[in-house]
């Protein structure tokens, strides 16, 4: 217990010293998941805004497999990107392996049907309330959209941010893609992995510490900005 | 209490529509069939440019229906539509604007709904404003402008949606039932709003149960029963002595199944 005690110390002691490799690791695993979760918005948002509002054939499959892919299991995720991004893969030419590019594609592959999902949920309910009064107005198919999209602004970036803590949470996928090598692709999850097989606690639970604090960072901006849309009556 | 058992004879002659000006609108053979069953059939309608219609008859006579028929909200399955000749489409939609039971706005400001409108029906930019001031006064919303319009009262809101359909100028209102939920207060507000627009040249085309009010605004009279248009006539002649036993049973209060 005297090792754990002093373990929590030294790890407190990392964070307000503000350690250069823990520093490191801290922004390389916002970059890569700031990163990963603007692309799968840019992704997901408007695949979640054309499955609630568009109507073809086969809308309800899409929304199945959506919903499905939410569940991704990431380390089967991180299998097949590193088959991608091998040498002998598809992709290999791009020499994305063991970069923080690849985890990024990782991380996004398994951000955007999260985001793609909720938003088409989100989206499609407003949609339904909207739709008559819209067409009523004579508003087109676009504008509709821009409006309906603009109206749940709210919403949807409660969805990016729930994706965002999908992403800074990942382990599975971003190491095998990423290989958690020093300097160039550790990012927090991976090093608590690595240091805690080590035996250096102090630096495992200061990045544990900080990816909890995130965490609840990720779940306070939530609930802030439903308070902001209810206050607003957005919500 | 009258049922569908009752003699078709007794209501043949009482379809025969009031005297007419110049049709704003011609249904003719109008249908409707969802999941197998007829709920609008062939129905033939006449509505004058200029006058109060008002739409009756018991629940599921299918008045909700017929407006978005007419309003071009749902396609018929045959028959056709016709607005002083035209086709319904989204050239007409742009002339008409619809009130719904309960009202559909935007999450925004009272303000900015009107001003939507507005921007999609491409009023001159230098008119909005001046426009926007004037529908919020004659609803009484003008102290409420920049309230978000999801915290008004139902009241305000049903006159912020009139106010915001009036804000096109529109040749037709439809509105269905648009106090229903209101107390006699707020029922009333919603009625100026709408001799107000009436006054300003807009035909308005009125879904409601409330005989009361029927009475207040009908120019004439649409009673439906089970799709078909029961009885159309001129409100002094359905009110005095209806044509129609089942429209004369329904005014009397007596229940129409």
């Amino acid at each position: 217990m005297q090792d754990f005690g002093a373990a929590f110390g030294l790890a407190f002691h990392l964070i307000t010293s503000g350690d250069s490799a823990l520093t490191e690791i801290v922004l390389l695993s916002l970059r890569v998941s700031l990163t990963a979760v603007l692309l799968a918005c840019v992704v997901g948002l408007p695949v979640g805004a054309a499955v609630a509002v568009g109507r073809f054939r086969g809308r309800g499959l899409a929304t199945v497999i959506l919903n499905s892919m939410m569940g991704l299991p990431p380390v089967v995720i991180g299998l097949l990107l590193y088959l991608t991004f091998s040498n002998a893969g598809p992709l290999g030419a791009l020499e994305l392996l063991y970069t923080p590019g690849a985890m990024i594609v990782a991380q996004a592959v398994l951000v955007a049907p999260i985001v793609a999902a909720l938003a088409r949920q989100v989206i499609d309910d407003l949609h339904r309330e909207y739709d008559e009064q819209l067409r009523s107005l004579g508003v087109g198919p676009w504008r509709t959209i821009a409006t309906v999209l603009w109206d749940a602004r709210y919403s949807l970036l409660t969805v990016s941010l729930a994706g965002f803590g999908r992403a800074i949470a990942e382990v599975g996928a971003v190491i095998i893609v990423g290989g958690n090598i020093n300097h160039v692709t550790r990012v927090m999850t991976t090093a608590i992995a690595l240091e805690t097989s080590k035996g250096d606690l102090a630096l495992a639970l200061a990045l544990g510490m900080i990816l909890i604090s995130i965490a609840v960072a990720v779940n306070a901006g939530v609930m802030a900005l439903k308070a902001t849309a209810s206050r607003s009556a957005y919500a | 209490m009258l049922d569908a058992a009752m003699p078709k004879s007794d209501f043949s002659a009482a379809n025969t529509p009031p005297p007419r000006r110049a049709s704003l609108l011609v249904a003719e053979g109008l249908c409707f069939e969802a999941n197998g069953h007829r709920l609008i059939a062939s129905l033939d309608l006449q509505l004058d440019q200029g006058s109060r219609s008002v739409i009756m008859g018991p629940n599921g006579a299918g008045k909700s229906l017929l407006l978005r028929l007419i309003h071009g909200l749902l396609k018929p399955s045959a028959g056709s539509v016709a607005w002083a000749g035209c086709d319904v489409g989204r050239a007409t939609k742009q002339r008409q604007a619809m009130v719904f039971q309960r009202p559909v706005l935007l999450r925004r400001s009272a303000a900015a709904n009107v001003r939507y409108a507005m921007a999609v029906h491409a009023v001159p930019r230098h008119e909005r404003e001046a426009r926007l001031q004037f529908v919020l006064q004659a609803a009484g919303l003008e102290h409420l402008a920049a309230k978000p319009a999801r915290v008004l009262s139902g009241g305000e809101q049903q006159r912020l949606a009139i106010a915001r359909a009036l804000s096109i100028r529109p040749q037709v209102l439809f509105l269905d039932e648009p106090t229903a939920s209101l107390d006699p207060a707020s029922t009333l507000a919603v009625e100026n709003l709408i001799q107000h627009a009436h006054a300003a040249g807009t035909k308005i085309v009125l879904v409601t149960h409330d005989i009361g009010q029927a009475k207040r605004i009908a120019d004439d009279v649409v009673f439906m029963y089970r799709g078909q248009v029961e009885e159309h006539s001129s409100a002094d002649k359905f009110f005095g002595n209806a044509r129609s036993a089942r429209a004369q049973a329904y005014l009397d209060g007596r229940i129409v199944l």
